[in-house]
This record gives structure tokens, sequence and C-alpha cells, in this order.
């Protein structure tokens, strides 16, 4: 202790120390092992296809080109709109939901929480497998429909059309949809309502113009959380849209994995993707409320 | 506004139409049959697909949709050795998948609760230059879809490994390592979520108390602020270990040769096996992920 002689400048400098023990570690992983591999997705997508090195030079602009070409401009406007559909219809039967979960009597409350947070956190794969097990053509609706109460002579075809796609994001993302919702509603003062009522609004006026707004930064914490995966989605449209209804989460993972690789062009789209998400991001920190749970 | 001349005043009938109170009336009970009904469907919705995938893994037909009676064949036949036309849809596969998985989601939860705990303690205590960035760089990991992290860490892999490779002769290549790096991308960031949202609320005073009482800084940290902090890095601990184990996309997309694990066996199961011990399979997931939920749960309502 007598060998420091001012005891402020060590502890500044033990303090910095301490800093950089406990921030650095985490950094230093995420800058080496996310930021680092981002840029060279961005590199890459300049790069032109290789055999040999998957990658070479010369630069160039083609891979967007191909990007903003007719085939890619579709399956990225249908994989954005899917998005859209998905995250409204996911807004339609997670409000609902959430009101329910926040208006229960405490002792309930945590029960109902637990039966949105159980499937959420169930293997996302296997909960995919499951929706196709349900609307397959020998699955279990075609089978009730046909086998046992013949109402149909012939299956229904669910599986690998848009719709088998929808049943499968909603699955898969309402949980997301539901979770912010209700922390919003669960803070929301319902005297609010009431005020707006002795005030002559009717419940749907009261709804619109005073609970929604209110909890709207819920919603779109929920909307977010839904858009990004639904947009980047690979597994939904991979095992319940088959061949003819790709997004660009399968054409990206195709781009390494399959049989013709090109993983500049993969890199290209997923800049593109980026491109979306950043928009979505910066729309909700301009409306959002960042407090409203993620997690 | 209106309201000028005083007498004479008919009952209250709070200045209403009768026709718009009933136009009000039947949006409120339109309202409340939607607001009753809308949340049972999702319920139904949310719980019907795994609650028939589970009650069919025991179902004696091989076209899997019409009940045929209880049997545990399909379970059985997992362990028999065979259970698919490809040679990895067999029991040997399928333990070395879940061995893998096993040692990737320790390893991985290990580490990110390590990182993500002390990255929490750093932000939330102290002052310093780039701690925005860093805020940044923690909470972009979360919103990026997984494709693109999947293939950015593979395309960031085969660069550096081929450089190295042909600058040291070495012959490094993908592997479980590569997987757990992976993860603890995504893992650490949510860690460090929870377990700031504790430091958040969590007062100082306890702390100061310690120091007051001559704890130097290392007993205030290991006695006072390491055991109120416990909850929170369980529970992240907990999270770590569910998005490690349930992972598809990043693995698949990192995993080398030989280094399967549990989702990437159960994905290859559906691309191509033929019989209800995909059910199995799925029930046997779907207990796993289930057990775990509900273990953190219980944690959480216990030590918080």
């Amino acid at each position: 202790m007598a060998a420091t002689p001012t005891p402020i400048a060590y502890n500044i400098r033990r303090q910095r120390l301490q800093v950089r023990l406990l921030v650095w570690p985490a950094a230093i992983w995420l800058i080496l092992f996310f930021i680092l591999p981002l840029i060279i997705v961005f590199l890459y997508s300049f790069l032109t296809s290789s055999a040999l090195y998957q990658a070479a030079a010369p630069f160039t602009l083609e891979n967007y080109q191909r990007l903003f070409g007719p085939t890619y401009t579709t399956i990225m406007l249908r994989s954005v709109g899917t998005a859209i559909v998905a995250t409204l219809l996911c807004v339609i039967v997670g409000y609902p939901m959430a009101f329910f979960i926040a208006t229960r009597p405490k002792a309930t409350r945590n029960l109902f929480l637990l039966l949105v947070i159980v499937p959420f956190w169930t293997n996302f794969l296997v909960r995919t497998y499951s929706i196709a097990f349900l609307l397959g053509d020998t699955g279990l609706i075609n089978t009730i429909l046909v086998d046992y109460l013949h109402i149909l002579s012939e299956p229904i075809h669910m599986m690998y059309t848009s719709f088998s796609v929808y049943v499968g994001l909603i699955y898969g993302y309402l949980p997301f949809m539901v979770l912010p919702i209700y922390t919003a509603i669960e803070r929301f003062n319902f005297r609010l309502v009431e005020a707006a009522h002795d005030l002559g609004a009717n419940d749907l006026r009261a709804f619109v113009r005073v609970m929604l707004p209110v909890t709207f930064p819920g919603v779109l914490a929920g909307c977010i959380l839904v858009f990004i995966p639904a947009l980047g989605a690979y597994i939904t449209p991979d095992l319940l849209g088959g061949a003819k209804f790709l997004m660009v989460g399968n054409q990206i993972a195709g781009a390494v994995l399959g049989t013709s690789t090109d993983k500049p062009f993969g890199s290209a789209l997923s800049i593109g993707m980026m491109v979306i998400v950043v928009v979505a991001l910066l729309v909700y920190y301009r409306f959002g409320d960042r407090g409203a749970g993620i997690v | 506004m209106a309201q000028v001349a005083l007498p004479p005043r008919p009952l209250p009938t709070l200045g209403l139409d009768p026709a718009r109170l009933r136009g009000d009336m039947a949006i409120r009970r339109t309202g409340k049959v939607l607001l009753s009904i809308t949340p049972w469907v999702g319920y139904l919705f949310l719980w019907i697909p795994i609650i028939v995938l589970v009650v069919f893994s025991f179902n004696q037909s091989r076209t899997n949709a019409v009940w045929q009676g209880f049997t545990l064949d399909w379970y059985k036949l997992l362990l028999s050795g065979q259970f698919g036309t490809e040679r990895r849809l067999s029991t040997e596969f399928l333990l070395l998948a879940l061995k893998n998985s096993l040692i990737v989601a320790f390893c991985a939860t290990i580490i990110s609760t390590m990182l993500g705990t002390m990255i929490a303690i750093g932000m939330e205590r102290y002052k310093f230059r780039g701690r925005r960035l860093i805020d940044l760089l923690l909470y972009l990991p979360v919103v990026i879809p997984e494709v693109t992290m999947g293939l950015s860490l593979v395309l960031f892999f085969s660069l550096g490994f081929r450089t190295i490779n042909n600058l040291t002769g070495t012959n490094l290549a993908l592997s479980l390592v590569t997987i757990i790096i992976g993860h603890v991308v995504f893992c650490m960031p949510f860690v460090a979520i929870v377990v700031r949202s504790r430091l958040s609320g969590m007062s100082t005073s306890l702390e100061e108390a310690a120091r007051d009482l001559g704890a130097d800084e290392w007993h205030t940290f290991t006695r006072v602020t390491l055991p109120l902090l416990m909850p929170a890095i369980l529970a992240g601990a907990m999270l770590a270990l569910t998005l490690s184990l349930d992972d598809f996309v990043v693995t698949q997309l990192v995993a080398g040769v030989g280094s399967t694990t549990l989702p990437v066996f159960v994905y290859s199961m559906i691309k191509f096996g033929v019989n209800p011990s995909i059910n199995a399979v799925s029930t046997i997931v779907v207990f796993i992920s289930m057990s775990l939920v509900l273990f953190s749960l219980v944690l959480q309502r216990n030590r918080g």
C-alpha cells in the first residue's frame, strides 16, 4: 500500500484494468466470431464463384445484379411479404391471447403464461415437423376428414403450399408476439379505459384510441421479434414449403449446403436480407420501446 | 356546449340515443365473444400439434395418422440398430449425435455463462469509453437471422482454416469446436441480458456495506455480489443450454463431417426417414426441451 503514492490514480488504473478483464473477453469473442465473419460475408458478396477456392477475385457487382434480376426479386419479395403477413396474423392471434393472460387473476396468470412459454422453448425443428404431421396428405387432419368422418373422398393438399408455410411460421413465432404484448398490457392502467368510457367512447373506440396506442411499443417489439426470424426462416419453408415455396433462407443455406454451392451469391443474398433487417430495426428504434422485453 | 336550456330534463339516458347504445352494446358483445374464443384457439393451436406428435409416437400404424393401438415398437426400433434406408439412420449414429449435442451444449453453456456474466457486470457497474458500441455489439447477435450467422461463420472458418493450413501445414477443419464457438456467439448475449436485468434492479447498498465492514473487492464480489446474482446466472445458463441444445440452423451450416448433433440427426430423419420412429425421436426431443424449461422455471421460482 505504501508503494502507491496517489491512491486515486491507483484506483482509476485499477478500475480500467477491471473493465478490461470483464468486458474484453466477451467483446473480443463477438468481434472475432461475429463481426469479422459478417465483414467476410460483405467482401465475399463482391467476389466471383470459383470451383477451387469457392470464391475468387475479380471484384464484381454481378451477384447484386443477379439479386435484382427477376428470379431473386420474386423470392426476396415473397420472403418479405410472407414475413409481413405472418407477423400481422401473429398480432391478430397474439394480442387477444396476451390480453387474456394479463387479465387473469394472479393465481392462474402464471399457468397461462407457462402454457405459452413451454412450446416456445420446445425444439423448433420438432415443432415444425409436428405441423407437417398434421397437414400432410396422410396426416391427422386429412385422416379425420377422409377416413373417420367421410366428409371428403380425397385428401386436401395442404403441405408444400403457402398455407402450410404460414401455419408453420405463425406456429413457430406466435410466442414471440404474445410475450412482449403481455408485458405491455400487464403494465397498462385499465382506469384509462374507464376514463375513455366516461368520456363517451365505446369499447372499440376506447381500444383503438387509448389501449392500443399505450400498449403499442409491446406490439412493435413483438413484430420485430417475429418479422426478423420469419424473414430469415429456413427450417419452415424447407420442411413445409418444399421446392414451390422457396424463401431467402433456403437460398442462403443452399449456397453453402447444396450440390452447386455459390458462396459469393449466398453472401449477396445475406447482405440483401440484412439491409431489410436493418430497416426494420431502424423503424423499431424510432417508434418502439426498447425496454419491452426481448427474451 | 349544447346544454343551455336547463328545464325540463328527461330521465338520464346519459345523453345517448338508443340506436347508438344498441350499437355500442353490439360492439361489446362481439368483442367479448372474440376475446373469449381467440385465446383458446391460440392455445389449442400451440399445443395440439405437439400432443398429437407425442400420442402418435405410440401408435401401431405405419401410415402414421390412423390409430391402431398402443405400442412401444418405434422406441424399440430406435435401439434396434437400423431404422432407415440410409446408413446414418442407426442407433450408433443417434447415440453419437446425442453425445455430441451434450458436449456442445455443455461447453457452450459454460463459456457463454462465464463471458456473459463478466460482460454484464462490466457493462452495469462501470462507466467507460465505447460502452454504447459494446452495447450494440452485444445485442446484434440476438436480432441477426440465424442463416446469416451460419453463413458468415462457415465462410470465416473455411477462409481462416485454409489460410492457417497453407501457412503452417496443419489440418484444421470444421468440427465440434466450430459448433461450440458459433453457439457461444448467440447464447452469450442472452446470458448477458438476463444477468444485466438482475444487476440493474439490484441496489449496491449490500456491496457498500460489505466494503464498510472491511471486505476487499474480491471478497465483496465472491461473498455478496455473486450470491445475489446467482439466480440470474443460473437462469441465463439454462437459457443458453436450451438454445444450444435446440439449435439446428447454425449447427448444420458449421458442422464438419461426423459432427452431427441431435437436431441435425432429427432433421435427416425427417428428410430421409420413412417410419414413425421420427415421432419417437421427436417425442424424446420434446421431453428433453420441456424438462429443461420446467426445471429452469422451478429454479427461478425457488431462488428469485
